[in-house]
């Protein structure tokens, strides 16, 4: 199936997140989805049910979160723009293909609309409980990236930069999204054509009988691409592999490669961060938050600036690579740094890591499966600042 | 084109240890996709993980080396993007049957037009000789050193019940009749499942006391026959090989054109 995706352009619509999610990836030119049901997720399974085979593209229900994975690594090389969605127990499945996508550089999307863990923990809580997860969950060395955002219009255009990443980098790229965002109502505008900039897939330019390298990097780091069923044939592995993708025991290639796949992220690290600041100034507590705690720390910011506390907040959209450079900068002035997610702190050992006194780095967290709220961030700065609650 | 036209040539020798059958049926292959003249930019071969696997590396097609026992998820996702490439799988018995037995039976199942070609050497030889889903009960393997108790699977009764629209079986020793079933296998239109019986005589023949590649082939002659043969009849312990199932049932992707027809004129 070679369809093209149409999108309503200009539509206001009143939404659930993982509508905007859905918006979000056919505005970035969605042609594949495979996908496997578990909740909180599974509305951007049946939306694109509905809708992709309108734009004569490919919906599939796979037997579980593996084939999932694997189905749209399959589409990808035969030359479509693909995506999964899952939640945690669907994401833990998905590293193996994780890591095939990394080392074979397929570009791909997976959204992992988080619920509360281990195991099958809480199908329908919020928690943030996954960032580390998708950091190092597939074995071995490897960069990635994840994205998230903290309201609906966000989780759009993050949708829409995580296609064009994966595009741009030829990489996997993680979505993290959490059950409050998910399945939270809110208005969105959904932009016009051309509005927001879309990377396409690179093609080669290579001509059919002349020697295509699938794996050897341009001078810009780009590796233009050759679909499944056209002139170039060549082999995808996630074995070490040469410039042909043909497998390899020799160390300096296996050197050169682990190094491609982790320079080609950490060395455009700015292109890839996303954050949004507020009141970050003059502020003396900078809070560090992201996905729906940020919601909660943005009101506890407008509130109490309000009564002429100096406190700010700096909203991650880029989660991995990790923006230290960037964490450092704004932190810089702080008295104090409180870092809000619903985990038990795992954006909070990066940050300690990345600023100058990490002993000025507290987490102000919820981990009962509840929304925190900014009662609850509020009750923690209270007794940071040694006035009790 | 001559079958040496389709192989890469550059990555001779083969992996493969003195003896094994693989070889022979990626020559089989080769004259199947030779004798129906399908141009090398047609074929999409997927593999999983394994000795099998390797036979990807090989052939001059497009080629995608995937995980262990999850090619056949992969080539579903690339048969429905480009349903009018030919999509061949190879895998082993362990690939196929044990990590990958729920893709396996899902693929057949919902008909996709793809050509499943399993290996089936009744052991683990890539790591070592351990016992598959396949070895059956009383086979002695690197982790069965007081012999197997778990019984085996029959490939062809398994992709028939989940729903393969074709299935055969046949061995390394009749190498001509494994290019005709592997020819009437990629000319199916669905799910196609071909056994072949191959000889590891590294593990599965050192370890059973079965001798090397030749006593081995002898033994597919003796224990196999044609499916409705004299010999089957007086003997019904003897495996069958042949076409077991050839059917006509709706094929995934042309119903999925039908979903795509239907989702645009509502």
């Amino acid at each position: 199936m070679a369809g093209v995706n149409k999108t309503v352009a200009g539509v206001n619509k009143f939404v659930q997140g993982n509508e905007a999610c859905v918006e979000g990836a056919l505005y970035a030119g969605l042609t594949f989805f495979a996908g496997y049901p578990i909740t909180p997720s599974s509305e951007i399974a049946e939306l694109l049910s509905v809708r992709l085979p309108k734009n004569r593209c490919c919906f599939i229900q796979m037997e579980d979160e593996i084939a999932s994975i694997c189905a749209i690594i399959g589409a990808s090389l035969a030359g479509n723009k693909v995506m999964t969605a899952t939640s945690g127990p669907g994401f833990s499945l998905m590293q193996e293909g994780l890591g095939y996508g990394i080392m074979a550089e397929v570009p791909c999307v997976i959204v992992n609309v988080m619920r509360g863990g281990p195991s099958t923990g809480l199908p329908t809580g919020p928690s943030q409980g996954d960032v580390n997860q998708a950091r190092w969950g597939t074995h071995g060395d490897h960069a990635i990236v994840a994205l998230t955002a903290s309201n609906h219009q966000d989780i759009f255009h993050i949708t829409v930069e995580a296609f064009n990443i994966a595009e741009t980098y030829r990489t996997p790229v993680v979505l993290l999204f959490d059950e409050v965002l998910g399945h939270m109502r809110e208005r969105i505008v959904v932009p016009k054509p051309g509005e927001l900039p879309l990377v396409d897939r690179l093609k080669t330019e290579v001509k059919q009988g002349v020697d295509y390298h699938p794996y050897l990097p341009r001078e810009d780091g780009r590796l233009p691409m050759s679909d499944f069923g056209g002139v170039h044939r060549y082999n995808v592995t996630g074995l070490f592999h040469d410039m042909w993708g043909f497998p390899t025991n020799s160390p300096q290639v296996v050197h050169g490669l682990l190094r491609h796949l982790t320079d080609k992220i950490e060395n455009n690290i700015n292109a890839i961060t996303h954050y949004k600041e507020h009141c970050l100034d003059d502020a003396e507590v900078v809070m560090i938050s992201y996905g729906s705690s940020a919601r909660s720390a943005l009101h506890v910011v407008a509130n109490r600036r309000s009564r002429g506390e100096r406190i700010g907040l700096l909203e991650l959209q880029t989660l991995w690579p990790f923006p230290a450079e960037l964490v450092r900068e704004k932190c810089a002035q702080a008295k104090r740094v409180v870092v809000v997610e619903m985990n038990m702190g795992q954006i909070l050992g990066a940050v300690k890591q990345a600023v100058a006194k990490p002993d000025r780095v507290t987490l102000a967290n919820r981990i009962d499966g509840q929304f925190i709220t900014p009662t609850d961030i509020r009750n923690i700065l209270r007794l940071i600042q040694g006035r009790g609650v | 084109m001559a079958a040496k036209d389709y192989i890469r040539e550059r990555f001779f020798p083969h992996l493969w240890c003195p003896g094994c059958g693989h070889g022979t049926v990626l020559n089989a292959l080769l004259r199947a996709v030779e004798s129906l003249g399908i141009g090398k930019n047609e074929i999409v071969m997927v593999s999983g993980i394994g000795c099998s696997s390797r036979i990807s590396g090989y052939l001059d097609f497009h080629t995608l080396h995937t995980l262990h026992g999850r090619a056949l998820a992969f080539a579903t996702g690339v048969k429905l993007s480009r349903p009018e490439l030919n999509l061949i799988v190879p895998m082993g018995d362990g690939d196929a049957l044990a990590i990958g037995g729920n893709h396996f039976i899902h693929a057949a199942r919902r008909n996709i037009d793809i050509t499943a070609l399993v290996l089936n050497n009744r052991i683990y030889g890539m790591t070592g000789g351990q016992y598959s889903p396949l070895s059956g009960a009383g086979v002695l393997a690197t982790t069965a050193p007081y012999r197997n108790i778990d019984r085996s699977f029959d490939v062809i009764k398994i992709a028939e019940a989940a729903g393969a629209t074709f299935v055969a079986r046949s061995t390394t020793y009749h190498a001509r009749e494994l290019a005709k079933i592997i020819k009437q296998a990629i000319e199916h239109k669905g799910f196609s499942l071909v056994e072949v019986m191959s000889q590891c005589p590294t593990y599965f023949g050192r370890k059973n006391q079965q001798g090397g590649a030749l006593e081995m082939l002898q033994l597919f002659k003796e224990q196999t026959a044609s499916i409705g043969s004299k010999a089957m009849q007086e003997h019904p312990e003897i495996i069958g090989r042949g076409v077991f199932v050839n059917k006509k049932a709706p094929e995934y992707c042309q119903e999925y054109e039908a979903i795509v027809a239907r989702a645009t004129s509502a």
